[in-house]
């Protein structure tokens, strides 16, 4: 039989019972459009996320103490004291790292800070003038701290929005003095509202000079990370492996393997993160394909009613010369064409509900939200639920094709 | 030369541990352009005889062979191909597609067939035209009348002009104006193209229009003889 006729018989079978069949490709339809949601939403979020960790400029790498973790059971030994204040002078050596534009050193913990017996939790981050440029912050009253207050060991203090809000009310801060583990920090500038930048919520933290934090507020010698610049993005790998370098010296490390640091750069990060996204995308999908199974048994169940009321019709067929392959086709053809249209449809959905919630994430909550057609999804719901088509249509059309056609042109 | 032969033919149901024979020892032969009716009460055995004839079921024992050969020189895919090319079936019940066009019902047997597409509507066209039914060709099959419904499956069966017409009580369901326009058709294709005609019936007056009439009694035949007089439409029933 020409398929071009198959398919007109195929697509007849369906509009006879328009409701019905309407409802059977229901399941498919909203499996499809789950996952085509959960992974248009899962990229936007991914792109949002990269973004972010990209607008902090892909010259910057941060250098880590203690050994990198190879997975998820290695947990980073975040509170290695292995970087020191030698270890810093020697990477500031022209000669040691010449690609070296800017180092900046970076200690940080959660503290509680007080004013006038207001209390309030924040995270406080002891880094130098350089951190402004590195995150944008621009405060929006006084100034950010400076290379003296870092020289001096400064007792000042810059705010982020919220701290000013939960420490200050609406009183004016700024000349104030907040105190954090007993020691009083004046306050020098107030930050504006920033929202989440990457990983740090800006509004919920405090900047100090890293010297005041190591000296009075931790009692450390050591310090939690590195941020390098490197003179530009080209040059990045060469200051990636002068920075390795200058600190196995530093640390008497012969053996790579045996290093008691590590050295993260953008890429790096971007990369691992987005194979976490990426994991986590590909779970929901999958949670969403069962959907699609439940909906091929809802298209199983009605081929076989379908087949059991056209009894007489395969019947006929097969009187004027249908052969059991010509019946076998019709009816898988049929099931396909249910999964087929389901999963067209459910693609139109998916994409459309997903184009408004997009819409709402960027002009409702104000993030970098971008929409982005999921193609390979697409493909991936049109090709698994074609599939789902010929598994469940399979049983049902090989039923249908193996009537007597005798006994089905005398069923009523 | 038949067409058509049987010798001891017989046709046994199994139902659990109940044997129904259908079909004891049936022995006749057809010859091509014969024009014969099987006739027989209801449960003689008539239309399983259609059936193993139409090979539509498999005879139990016995011989039948349908152009020299029997059903099993045929694979199931050449059995289809026979029942196709060389064979028109005719129902009771019409078994017309529903939501469908008079073109489109007779066009079905060419589906199967081996025929290019290009030539199916002049064919389908020619089919419906032999019935007399061309005022019709794009009505809905819903819309048609019982006898016009019969005429349609007639042109079905026509159009791959097979060499043997089977018809499975055609007038059956209906009145006896509209039986006798289908039986009228049926007379004609038999008389001006020279198709073979099968047609069961339990009616002497519908069998009658036949040359030859077989009856069947208990899954035998009781009588096989030429009809000495053929009816002709318009003939009263009362003879």
């Amino acid at each position: 039989m020409i398929l071009s006729y198959s398919i007109k018989t195929a697509f007849r079978g369906l509009t006879t019972h328009k409701s019905r069949s309407a409802l059977t490709i229901l399941g498919i339809v909203i499996g499809v459009a789950a996952i085509i949601l959960v992974v248009s939403l899962g990229e936007g979020a991914q792109n949002l996320i990269l973004g972010q960790i990209q607008g902090l400029g892909s010259k910057t790498i941060a250098v880590i103490p203690g050994r990198e973790p190879t997975g998820p059971s290695d947990a980073a030994q975040i509170f290695s004291d292995s970087l020191k204040e030698k270890d810093l002078v020697a990477l500031k050596k022209k000669e040691n790292v010449p690609t070296l534009k800017n180092i900046m050193p970076v200690v940080f913990g959660g503290e509680s800070a007080s004013y006038q017996g207001e209390t309030y939790r924040l995270t406080l981050f002891g880094g130098t003038d350089l951190m402004a440029e590195i995150f944008s912050l621009y405060p929006s009253e006084g100034v950010f701290i400076s290379e003296d207050d870092v020289r001096g060991i400064g007792s000042v203090v810059v705010i982020g929005s919220k701290v000013k809000d939960e420490l200050f009310g609406s009183s004016p801060a700024l000349g104030e003095k907040i105190k954090i583990k007993d020691k009083s920090l004046r306050v020098i500038g107030v930050l504006p509202k920033k929202g989440q930048v990457s990983f740090f919520n800006f509004d919920e933290m405090a900047i100090v000079p890293y010297t005041t934090m190591q000296k009075y507020i931790l009692g450390i010698n050591y310090f939690h990370r590195f941020i390098v610049e490197s003179e530009n993005e080209a040059l990045i790998s060469r200051t990636v492996i002068d920075v390795n370098q200058t600190l196995r010296e530093s640390h008497d490390i012969t053996d790579p393997s045996k290093d008691d640091f590590f050295v993260q750069t953008q890429e790096d990060l971007v990369k691992s993160l987005g194979t976490i996204t990426t994991a986590l995308t590909m779970f929901l999908a999958a949670v969403a394909a069962i959907s699609l199974i439940v909906g091929g048994i809802g298209i199983m169940n009605i081929m076989l009613v379908s087949v059991t009321e056209r009894t007489r019709e395969i019947g006929l067929r097969k009187a004027l010369g249908a052969t059991n392959r010509d019946i076998l086709t019709q009816f898988l053809l049929e099931a396909m064409m249910f999964t087929a249209t389901g999963g067209i449809v459910g693609i139109i959905l998916g994409t459309t509900f997903s184009f408004l919630i997009s819409l709402v994430l960027s002009n409702v909550l104000g993030l970098l939200w971008t929409f982005t057609f999921p193609i390979g999804a697409s493909i991936v719901g049109i090709l698994v639920s074609g599939t789902i088509g010929i598994v469940f249509g399979l049983y049902p059309a090989r039923k249908a094709s193996l009537k007597s056609p005798m006994e089905a042109l005398r069923y009523e | 030369m038949s067409i058509i032969s049987t010798k001891n033919l017989t046709k046994t149901y199994i139902d659990g541990d109940v044997e129904t024979k259908v079909l004891r020892g049936v022995t006749f032969n057809i010859k091509r352009g014969e024009f014969v009716a099987v006739m027989g009460p209801s449960g003689s055995g008539k239309s399983t005889l259609l059936h193993v004839l139409g090979f539509l079921d498999r005879h139990t024992d016995g011989t039948y062979l349908f152009e020299d050969k029997t059903i099993d020189d045929y694979t199931p895919e050449e059995i289809a191909h026979v029942r196709n090319k060389r064979m028109g079936f005719v129902f009771q019940a019409f078994n017309l597609l529903a939501r469908t066009t008079v073109l489109e019902n007779v066009k079905l047997p060419l589906l199967y067939s081996k025929i290019p597409e290009s030539e199916w509507d002049a064919l389908a066209q020619k089919a419906i035209i032999s019935v007399g039914l061309s005022h019709r060709a794009n009505y809905d099959t819903s819309q048609l009348s019982g006898g016009e419904r019969q005429r349609v499956a007639i042109a079905r069966a026509l159009v791959n002009n097979p060499e043997v017409l089977f018809a499975d009580e055609p007038t059956g369901n209906l009145d006896s104006k509209s039986g006798e326009a289908v039986i009228d058709i049926l007379q004609r294709l038999n008389e001006e193209s020279g198709h073979t005609v099968i047609l069961i019936t339990h009616e002497i007056h519908t069998a009658e229009h036949a040359r030859r009439i077989i009856r069947i009694l208990d899954g035998q035949i009781a009588s096989d003889e030429v009809v000495e007089k053929q009816r002709r439409p318009g003939d009263s029933k009362l003879k």
